[in-house]
C-alpha cells in the first residue's frame, strides 16, 4: 500500500497551483504537508481524493479502496442549521457499511458512541450540531473518522480555530492512528506540531521543495526557498513545456 | 354547539361529491408535496420550487395546443418541460462556474417566456388563468388518480433515497469523498419536485401548487427539531390547510387554490410569532437559564 504522486500538475485558469509534483507518501506513516499560503497544499489534497482533476499526471492510491479513505476539508461545508444531532453526524461515518438502506444497528451506534467518548464528547451525543463550538465540532469530525475506520486519513489544516487542549487531544489521536499502521497526511502550519507528531514532511511551494524525514526537510534554507517560490507570480507566464511524461 | 360545529365542518363534504373529491385530492397533494417541500427547504432551495413551477408552463401550453384541455397531454408536456429545465440547470451548474440558483433563474425565465408566448398565440387569457391557478373543485377522476399516483410514487421514492438525499444536504463533500455520487440523488429529487408540481396544477394551478409545497414545510421548521417530526408536521399542516381552505372557499365563495394557501399562510404567520423552536415571542421571553 502506498500513495504515489506521478508528475501531478493542477491549475486554475492555466496557472499551476501544483506543478509537476512527484513522490511517494510512506504507508503507515504520518506525513505533514508544510508550506506558505498559496503553496498548493489544499489543492493537492483535493486532487488526491478526486475532487479536482489534474491537468496532467496521476495520483495512485495503491491498495486503498475508495471507502478506506477519510478526508477532512479545511472549511467543512456541513450545513449546521439542519436538525441533526451529534450522534447522527458521527454515524454517517458508517455509510460505507450501511449503504443506502442498511440499518446502523446496535453495534454501529455503540461504535459511534465509543468514538464520541474517545474525543471526550460522550455527554454531547444528543446535542444538535448547531449548538457546538468550532473546537467541539472538530472533535465530532474526528470521531466520524474514527467510525470510518479509514486506512488513509487526509486532514486539511485540522487545527484552525481550535484551542491548545483540543489540538493536543486530536494530535494524540493522530499518533494512535500511526501506531495502528494507518497512513495520515495532514496540511499543517505549526512547526512544533509537525516536529512532534509527523516523522515525514513534504515541503511544498507549488513544486516539491523537499520531501523526507521532518528534521532534514524543515531546515532554514528549505523554508526560505519555499517562501520565495510561493511568492512569485507571473500574470503573463509563458506556457510550460515540461513533458507530461517526464518525471 | 358541538353538533353545530360538526355540521359546519363536515356537512359540505357529506352533501357534495365534488367537495369530497377535492378533499381527497388535498390529502394526496399534502402527502406528496409536504415532504418534497421540506427537502427543498433543507437544501436551501425554497425558491427553486417556484422557479420550477414557472418552468412547467411551456410544456403544459404545448400540451394544451395539441390536445386542448386534456389532463394527460398537459401533464406530460409540463413534466417534460420541467425536467428539461432541471436537467439543463443541473448541467450548467456542474460544467460551468454558474451557481445553482442563478442557473435555475436563467433557465426558468427562458422557459416561462416561451410558455407565455405559446399560450398567447394559441389560447386565450382564461386558459392561462386556469393553468396558473387551477381549480381543486373541478378535479375529476383522472386528475385524482394522477395526484394519488404521484403521491404514492413520491413517498416510495423518498423512502428509497432518504439517506443519501439527507446526507447530501448535510455534507456534500463527505459524500463525494467516499465515492457516493450525490448528483444522482439530487437529479432524482428534482424529478420528484417536477412530478409533484405537475400533479398539483390541475387542482391548484402551477403557482399555488408550490404554495402547498413550501408554506407548510417552512412553518414546520419553526415548531419541531427533527427531520421525522418535520415531515409529519409539514404533511399535517398541508392537509389541514387543504381542509380549511376548502371550507373557506365553500362558505365564502372564494377561489379554492388561494384559500388553501392563505390558510397555510395564516398558520405560518402565527408560527412566526408563537412557535416553540424558532418563533419570535418564545425567543424574546427567555425562560430562566439552567445551571452550567
Amino acid at each position: 500500500m502506498n500513495v504515489i504522486l506521478d508528475n501531478v500538475t493542477v491549475s486554475y485558469q492555466r496557472h499551476p497551483a501544483v506543478h509537476h509534483v512527484c513522490g511517494e507518501f510512506a504507508a503507515g506513516e504520518a506525513t505533514a504537508i508544510f508550506g506558505p499560503n498559496g503553496a498548493g497544499k489544499s489543492t493537492l489534497l483535493k486532487t488526491m481524493i478526486g475532487a479536482l482533476e489534474p491537468d496532467s499526471g496521476r495520483v495512485l492510491l495503491n491498495g486503498f479502496k475508495r471507502q478506506q479513505i477519510a478526508y477532512l476539508p479545511q472549511q467543512s461545508e456541513i450545513d449546521r442549521s439542519l436538525p441533526v444531532n451529534v450522534l447522527d453526524l458521527v454515524s454517517t461515518g458508517l455509510w460505507q457499511r450501511t449503504g443506502l438502506f442498511g440499518r446502523v444497528g446496535s453495534a454501529g451506534w455503540r461504535a459511534a458512541r465509543a468514538a464520541l467518548a474517545m474525543v471526550g464528547l460522550e455527554d454531547f451525543a444528543e446535542r444538535p450540531i448547531s449548538a457546538l463550538s468550532s473546537g467541539q465540532f472538530q472533535r465530532v469530525l474526528f470521531a466520524r473518522i474514527l467510525v470510518q475506520d479509514a486506512r488513509l486519513i487526509l486532514l486539511d489544516e485540522p487545527f484552525n480555530a481550535v484551542d491548545a487542549r483540543t489540538t493536543y487531544d486530536l494530535l494524540e489521536l493522530v499518533r494512535a492512528w500511526r501506531e495502528q499502521g494507518r497512513t495520515v497526511i495532514a496540511v499543517l502550519h505549526d512547526y512544533e506540531q509537525v516536529r512532534a507528531f509527523f516523522p515525514q514532511t513534504l515541503l511544498l511551494a507549488r513544486e516539491v521543495v523537499a520531501w523526507g524525514p521532518t528534521d532534514k526537510v524543515l531546515c532554514e534554507a528549505n523554508l526560505r526557498q519555499a517562501v520565495d517560490k510561493a511568492h512569485h507570480w507571473h500574470e503573463h507566464a509563458a506556457v510550460c513545456h515540461v513533458k507530461a511524461e517526464a518525471a | 354547539m358541538i353538533g353545530h360545529l360538526y355540521g359546519l365542518l363536515v356537512q359540505p363534504f357529506i352533501e357534495f361529491g365534488f367537495m369530497r373529491r377535492a378533499l381527497v385530492g388535498c390529502l394526496a397533494l399534502a402527502l406528496g408535496s409536504g415532504p418534497i417541500g421540506l427537502f427543498l427547504m433543507m437544501r436551501r432551495m425554497s425558491l427553486v420550487g417556484d422557479a420550477m413551477s414557472h418552468a412547467v408552463l411551456p410544456g403544459a401550453a404545448v400540451g394544451f395546443m395539441l390536445a386542448g384541455l386534456s389532463l394527460p397531454a398537459m401533464s406530460l408536456g409540463g413534466f417534460v418541460a420541467g425536467v428539461s429545465v432541471a436537467l439543463l440547470a443541473g448541467l450548467a451548474t456542474r460544467f460551468t462556474t454558474i451557481r445553482e440558483d442563478a442557473s435555475f433563474a436563467a433557465f426558468y425565465l427562458v422557459s416561462l417566456s416561451l410558455g407565455v408566448l405559446i399560450v398567447s398565440k394559441s389560447g386565450n387569457n382564461i386558459d392561462l388563468m386556469h393553468l396558473l391557478f387551477g381549480s381543486v373543485l373541478a378535479v375529476d377522476d383522472a386528475a385524482l388518480y394522477l395526484v394519488a399516483g404521484v403521491a404514492t410514487f413520491t413517498l416510495l421514492a423518498l423512502a428509497l433515497i432518504y439517506r443519501p438525499l439527507l446526507l447530501e444536504s448535510l455534507d456534500p463533500v463527505y459524500l463525494r469523498a467516499i465515492g457516493a455520487y450525490g448528483g444522482i440523488w439530487h437529479m432524482v429529487f428534482l424529478v420528484l419536485v417536477v412530478l409533484n408540481l405537475v400533479s398539483g396544477f390541475q387542482a391548484l394551478g402551477t403557482l399555488m401548487a408550490v404554495g402547498l409545497m413550501m408554506v407548510p414545510a417552512i412553518a414546520a421548521r419553526l415548531w419541531v427539531n427533527s427531520v421525522g417530526a418535520m415531515l409529519a408536521m409539514s404533511v399535517s399542516v398541508a392537509f389541514v390547510s387543504g381542509l380549511g381552505g376548502l371550507l373557506l372557499s365553500y362558505y365564502f365563495d372564494l377561489p379554492s387554490g388561494p384559500a388553501i394557501i392563505l390558510f397555510a399562510g395564516v398558520f405560518y404567520l402565527l408560527s412566526l410569532l408563537l412557535a416553540r423552536q424558532g418563533g419570535a415571542l418564545p425567543r424574546y421571553w427567555r425562560a430562566r437559564h439552567l445551571e452550567s
